[in-house]
């Protein structure tokens, strides 16, 4: 029980003080126009990044399996229908089926 | 915009109504995780609290996995802190959205998670911080009630893998993707964005590859100069 407590004190400690640093170092102050035009654009830089990651990347090793596949369903799906609910359950779904077969 | 003229009560409930879709997507997203931590060895308490005062999907899987694999606790919380450095872009791009004093602007950037940072931003680099509070908010609640559920009923649930869980994640951050690659600017942020990471994979501990990819974003600068230059 120790070493999840220190495990859970340690990821929770860490997360709050890099989710305060920005709004502590950076607030209240007024945003330069080439500033907001960054910020902007961060969200699908990262976001896109974020994806990737987790369907190419197995660790530090670049892989491609099921869930590859089951993301691409997913996304065709978010991307016709618009629903974010519907886009996560083709994914479960196609990549369940692939690796029921 | 016509939110900012709204109520924040009202503001708020315009949070939690956009929030709630990804909520639902986040509570399976939980529960996956309850079933993984219970397997890496955590007690269902352990698990759900975790999940309550970490609240951040990637992290928490990043920690386990090595907490699962024998690794040392050390290298747990820092994989969990590259999986959230993501959020030190993020909460500098909200700071100046944010009133009131440090300790005060601190407690209001805990709130930040992927889906509410996304949702509450409006397209002149400005938040809405109502609208983050309330997506949040309605995230936290099944964030925690999917921990649950897969915690204590995991040897009901069967294998997560199975029933193709671990390919939520991905696909969670898919369709907040969606949105932002509408206009050609995001798509070049995120073609860019995805480079960087995908160069960064086999070189970069885990998180770090992310991280590096927010400087996507600056090719803003680049098209800015670039249209002034061909103005001037």
């Amino acid at each position: 029980m120790s070493t999840s407590l220190v495990l859970i004190a340690g990821c929770a400690l860490v997360t709050a003080a890099i989710k305060a640093f920005g709004p502590i170092a950076l607030g209240g102050r007024e945003l330069p126009e080439r500033f907001a035009i960054v910020i902007a654009l961060l969200a699908p830089a990262l976001l896109a990044a974020l994806v990737v990651t987790q369907v190419f990347a197995d660790g530090q090793r670049l892989a491609i399996g099921t869930d590859t596949a089951g993301v691409a369903a997913g996304a065709l799906f978010a991307w016709r229908t618009g629903s974010i609910i519907a886009c996560v359950l083709t994914a479960a779904a196609v990549a369940a089926l692939l690796r029921a077969l | 915009m016509q939110t900012s003229t709204e109520t924040p009560r009202a503001r708020l409930a315009e949070g939690v109504r956009k929030g709630a879709p990804f909520a639902l997507a986040g509570g399976l997203l939980a529960l996956s995780f309850g079933v993984v931590a219970r397997e890496a060895g955590l007690s269902a308490v352990a698990a759900i609290v975790m999940s309550a005062v970490v609240f951040g999907g990637s992290a928490q899987f990043a920690a386990i996995a090595i907490i699962g694999q024998g690794g040392g606790v050390g290298a747990a919380v820092g994989a969990a802190a590259l999986m959230n450095s993501r959020f030190l872009p993020m909460g500098v791009a909200l700071a100046p959205s944010l009133p009131g004093g440090a300790a005060k602007r601190a407690a209001q950037g805990q709130t930040v998670v992927d889906a509410s940072w996304v949702l509450a931003a409006r397209e002149d680099g400005t938040f809405d911080r109502w609208i983050l509070f309330g997506s949040s908010a309605v995230q936290y609640v099944t964030w925690i009630g999917g921990t649950a559920i897969g915690a204590l009923g995991g040897d009901v649930l069967g294998d997560p893998s199975a029933l193709g869980l671990d390919a939520l994640y991905p696909a969670f951050f898919v369709g907040l993707l969606l949105s932002e690659v509408r206009s050609r600017r995001g798509r070049e942020a995120a073609a860019l964005g995805a480079l960087v990471a995908l160069v960064l994979v086999p070189f970069a501990p885990p998180g770090v590859p992310v991280l590096l990819a927010g400087a996507g974003a600056l090719i803003g600068l680049m098209r800015r100069a670039r249209s002034e230059a061909a103005s001037g």
